[in-house]
C-alpha cells in the first residue's frame, strides 16, 4: 500500500488551519521569524539554490536560480505568486491555498526578503472565489500580526502583499501574460527576453513563482537544503502534490516523494480505473503534456524520468483515461480548450488551434480522409516553437502524441462510412455514478 | 448591411465633410440592437470612425454612486499603478449592477481616469466579466477533459433542463432562463477535477453532481435556500484521508505543519 509523504499537506484537515493562530501553534511563521531576524538575503538564496527546489508550476526551473537572476541593489522589485491554476487536470494550488493559506504567505514573505522585493502579489484565478476570500482573510491576519506591512517583524524591510483576482483566462497563468493582466491590461504574453527577472511588472525586476513552489520555502529555510534533498530524487528533490483525476476511483490531491512509480499514484493512491477497466492513456503533467500509455505506468514520477519518457511532469497533474474513452474525442476536447483560451496574438497558435479543432471534429464525425491525420500532425509541428508563449505548443504536444500513439484508433474512425460518434458524446458511458467514484469518505 | 444602420438612421457625412466632433454623452448603441457594450458602427461598416478618440468621462457626467467610487479608489491605492485596478474595478461594477453595464463601465472609467474603451477592452477579454446581461444566479458547468470523462456534458444538459435554458447556447458561451433568474454555461476547466462532474454555483464549487442534484440545486437557488452543503468543496477533506504515521524525516523537522 503506497503511503503519502505529507509535508505541505500535513495537518491540512486540522480544523482552523487557515487561521493564523492554529498555523502558528503548529510551528508556522518560525521560519519567517528566523529569516527576518538572523539571515541575510544571500544566505536564503543560497539555501534555496542548494535545495534544488524546482518550480512546481510547469517548467520545473530551479527556484533559487531564478531568484538569483534578479539584479541586486536598491530599486523597485516585485514578487508575483502565480495562483492562476487553470491547466486542465491541475487543482493542487486550490487545495494548498484553501487549506493552508499562511504557509503560502510565509513562503512569499521569505522569498520576497531573499529577492529584495517590497511589493508582492498573489494572482489568483477569478473562479477561485472561496480560496480568494480565505487568502484575503489570512493576509489581513498576517498584516495585523506584523508578518506583512511596514518594518516586518521589527526589521527594516517592508512588504506589501495584495491578493489580485483574475477574471477567467487560462493564458494569465503564462508568466508574462500574468504581468500584463496584473498591470490592468488584456492578458497577452510578452516577447522574451527581457525575462521578468530583469524587466517584469511595471518594468521592474520580478520574481514569479507558483503557489506550491513558494509553499515549500518555509520548510527549506527551517530545515536546510540538505534535509530537503533527503526527499525525492537527485534531480527532483522534495515532495510533490499530485492531482489525480479522470477515470480513477479516488480522484484528489496526493502528496508523494518525487520519483515513486507512477503506477503507485494512479493505481495505488487514486485507486486505479473502475473495476473491469484498464488504464489506456494518461497525461502525466496536465493537459499540456504528451500522453503516455499503460506501458509507461512504471516510469518514476520525477521531472527527469518523465522527460526521458517523452513527456513532462508539468504542474504534476495526472488525468487518466481508461479503455472506455475515445482518444479522438479526448484529443478534440483538449484542442477545443486551447482554441478557446488562445489569446490570438500569435498566428500559429490562433489559427493552428482553430484548424486542429475543425479537423478533429471531422475525424470524430467520420468525415475525414487519411490525409487529414497527416495534416493534423503537420499543423502541430508547425505550431511548436513558433509563438511568443507555449500555449500553442501545449495543444500541439498532447494532440500530436495522441495521433502518433493511437493512430490505428483514428484510422478506424476514418474507415467508417457514416457518422460514428455524436459530436459531444464519447464511446464509453459515464464511468460510474459520482457517489461511488468521487466521494472520498 | 446598409450604411445607415447603427447611427439612428441619419445621413452619413461624406469623407472630408465637417462633422460634430464632440463625443456624445451617451454611448453608441450596438448595431444589432441588443443590450450590451456599445459598438462603434465604423467597426461594422468598415468606414472611418465618425467621432474623435474617446475622452475620459468626468465624474459629474457619470453619476457614480459614492460608495462605488470610494471602493474603486481604495482598490487603486493598493497598486503602484492605478491601471492595475481595472480588473478589480470591473468586478465591483459587475457585482453592483449584475454585469459590466455601459453606464457602470463609464463610472469606473471616470474614477480611474481611463477611457471607457480601455475598460471595455479588458472586460471583453475575460470570460468571467460579462458585457451582456445574464441571469441572477450563475451556474458554470465544467465540460473539460476530466469532467467530460465523468459526465460533465450530461450534467450541463441536466442543469439546462432544470433551469429552462437553451442547451446549445449554454454549451457555447452560456444561456439565461426566460425569467432572467438563472444563467447556465458550459465552462473550461474550473480546477476541481477531483469533484468531477462539478459546477460552480454562484462562485462556489459543488461536486460530484448527478442530474438529480442539478434539479435540486436549481430549486434551491430559485427558493433562496443554501445549496447542497454536503457536496460543497469547502467541506471536502483530503482525498487520501487523515494523516498517517508521519515519516521520521517529517516528524523531526522544524517549521510549519508540525
Amino acid at each position: 500500500m503506497t503511503q503519502e509523504t505529507r509535508l505541505l499537506l500535513r495537518h491540512a484537515d486540522e480544523p482552523g488551519l487557515h487561521r493564523l493562530e492554529v498555523y502558528k501553534r503548529l510551528g508556522g511563521y518560525q521560519a519567517q521569524e528566523r529569516a527576518y531576524r538572523d539571515l541575510e538575503p544571500d544566505e536564503i538564496l543560497k539555501e534555496l539554490e542548494d535545495s534544488g527546489l524546482r518550480g512546481r508550476g510547469g517548467a520545473g526551473f530551479s527556484m533559487g536560480k531564478k531568484a538569483s537572476f534578479l539584479p541586486r541593489g536598491e530599486m523597485a522589485k516585485y514578487l508575483c505568486c502565480n495562483a492562476d491554476e487553470s491547466e486542465p487536470g491541475a487543482f493542487k494550488d486550490r487545495e494548498l491555498m484553501q487549506k493552508n493559506p499562511h504557509q503560502l504567505i510565509e513562503g512569499i514573505a521569505i522569498a520576497a526578503l531573499a529577492a529584495g522585493a517590497q511589493h508582492a502579489f498573489i494572482f489568483i484565478r477569478g473562479e477561485y472565489d472561496l480560496q480568494g476570500d480565505i487568502l484575503d482573510a489570512a493576509v489581513a491576519e498576517a498584516y495585523e500580526a506584523g508578518y506583512l506591512g511596514e518594518n516586518v517583524l521589527g526589521s527594516r524591510c517592508n512588504l506589501e502583499l495584495v491578493v489580485h483576482r483574475g477574471a477567467g483566462a487560462y493564458i494569465c497563468g503564462e508568466e508574462t501574460a500574468l504581468l500584463d493582466a496584473l498591470e490592468g491590461k488584456r492578458g497577452n504574453p510578452r516577447l522574451k527576453p527581457p525575462f521578468p527577472a530583469v524587466q517584469g511588472l511595471y518594468g521592474g525586476p520580478t520574481l514569479i513563482n507558483n503557489v506550491e513552489t513558494l509553499s515549500n520555502v518555509p520548510h527549506i529555510v527551517a530545515n536546510g537544503a540538505e534535509w530537503f534533498k533527503g526527499f525525492g530524487t537527485e534531480q527532483s528533490p522534495g515532495t510533490k502534490v499530485v492531482s489525480v483525476s479522470g477515470c480513477v476511483q479516488r480522484p484528489g490531491n496526493y502528496e508523494v516523494e518525487l520519483g515513486i512509480p507512477t503506477r503507485d499514484l494512479i493505481c495505488g493512491l487514486a485507486g486505479g480505473p473502475p473495476d473491469g477497466r484498464e488504464v489506456k492513456a494518461f497525461y502525466p503533467g496536465g493537459s499540456s503534456a504528451p500522453v503516455l500509455t499503460s506501458d509507461d505506468l512504471d516510469v518514476p514520477y520525477s521531472f527527469e524520468a518523465m522527460a526521458e519518457a517523452g513527456s513532462m511532469l508539468g504542474s504534476g497533474s495526472i488525468i487518466v483515461a481508461d479503455d472506455s474513452v475515445s482518444i479522438a474525442q479526448m484529443a478534440l476536447r483538449t484542442a477545443r480548450f486551447y482554441h478557446h483560451e488562445s489569446c490570438g496574438k500569435c498566428t500559429p497558435c490562433r489559427e493552428g488551434t482553430n484548424w486542429t479543432v475543425k479537423m478533429l471534429e471531422r475525424v470524430v464525425r467520420g468525415e475525414a480522409t487519411p490525409m487529414d491525420l497527416d495534416i493534423v500532425a503537420s499543423v502541430q509541428e508547425n505550431i511548436i516553437g513558433h509563438c511568443l508563449c507555449v500555449l500553442g505548443d501545449s495543444m500541439a504536444m498532447p494532440v500530436g502524441s495522441m495521433v502518433q500513439k493511437f493512430r490505428p484508433e483514428f484510422e478506424e474512425l476514418l474507415a467508417s462510412t457514416g457518422p460514428v460518434l455524436d459530436e459531444v458524446s464519447r464511446i464509453g458511458a459515464v464511468v460510474g455514478a459520482p457517489e461511488t467514484l468521487g466521494a472520498s469518505t | 448591411m446598409s450604411a445607415d444602420q447603427g447611427d439612428g438612421g441619419g445621413r452619413q457625412p461624406a469623407l472630408g465633410e465637417p462633422t460634430d466632433l464632440s463625443p456624445g454623452p451617451t454611448p453608441l448603441p450596438r448595431p444589432d440592437g441588443r443590450p450590451g457594450l456599445p459598438v462603434d458602427p465604423a467597426l461594422v461598416t468598415g468606414r472611418a470612425p465618425e467621432h474623435d478618440p474617446e475622452r475620459i468621462p468626468e465624474l459629474h457626467e457619470v453619476d457614480c454612486p459614492p460608495d462605488l467610487r470610494e471602493r474603486i479608489e481604495e482598490l487603486m491605492s493598493r497598486y503602484p499603478d492605478r491601471h492595475s485596478a481595472s480588473i478589480p474595478a470591473l468586478w465591483e461594477v459587475q457585482r453592483r449592477y449584475g454585469w459590466c453595464t455601459p453606464d457602470g463601465v463609464r463610472q469606473a472609467a471616470a474614477v480611474m481616469r481611463v477611457t471607457p474603451a480601455y475598460l471595455e477592452s479588458v472586460a471583453s477579454f475575460y470570460d468571467l466579466l460579462r458585457t451582456e446581461p445574464f441571469g441572477n444566479h450563475s451556474v458554470l458547468v465544467c465540460t473539460n477533459i476530466s469532467c467530460w470523462m465523468r459526465g460533465g456534458d450530461e450534467l450541463l444538459g441536466a442543469f439546462c433542463e432544470a433551469a429552462g435554458c437553451d442547451a446549445a447556447q449554454a454549451a457555447h458561451g452560456g444561456a439565461s432562463s426566460a425569467d432572467g433568474e438563472m444563467f447556465v454555461s458550459g465552462f473550461e476547466c474550473l480546477g476541481a477535477c477531483d469533484l468531477a462532474p462539478m459546477a460552480s454555483v454562484d462562485e462556489r464549487y459543488f461536486g460530484p453532481l448527478t442530474g438529480e442534484d442539478a434539479a435540486t440545486i436549481v430549486g434551491q437557488l430559485r427558493a433562496g435556500e443554501e445549496v447542497l452543503p454536503e457536496r460543497s468543496l469547502a467541506r471536502r477533506p483530503l482525498a487520501g484521508g487523515p494523516d498517517g504515521e508521519p515519516d521520521p524525516r517529517v516528524k523531526d523537522a522544524k517549521g510549519p505543519n508540525r
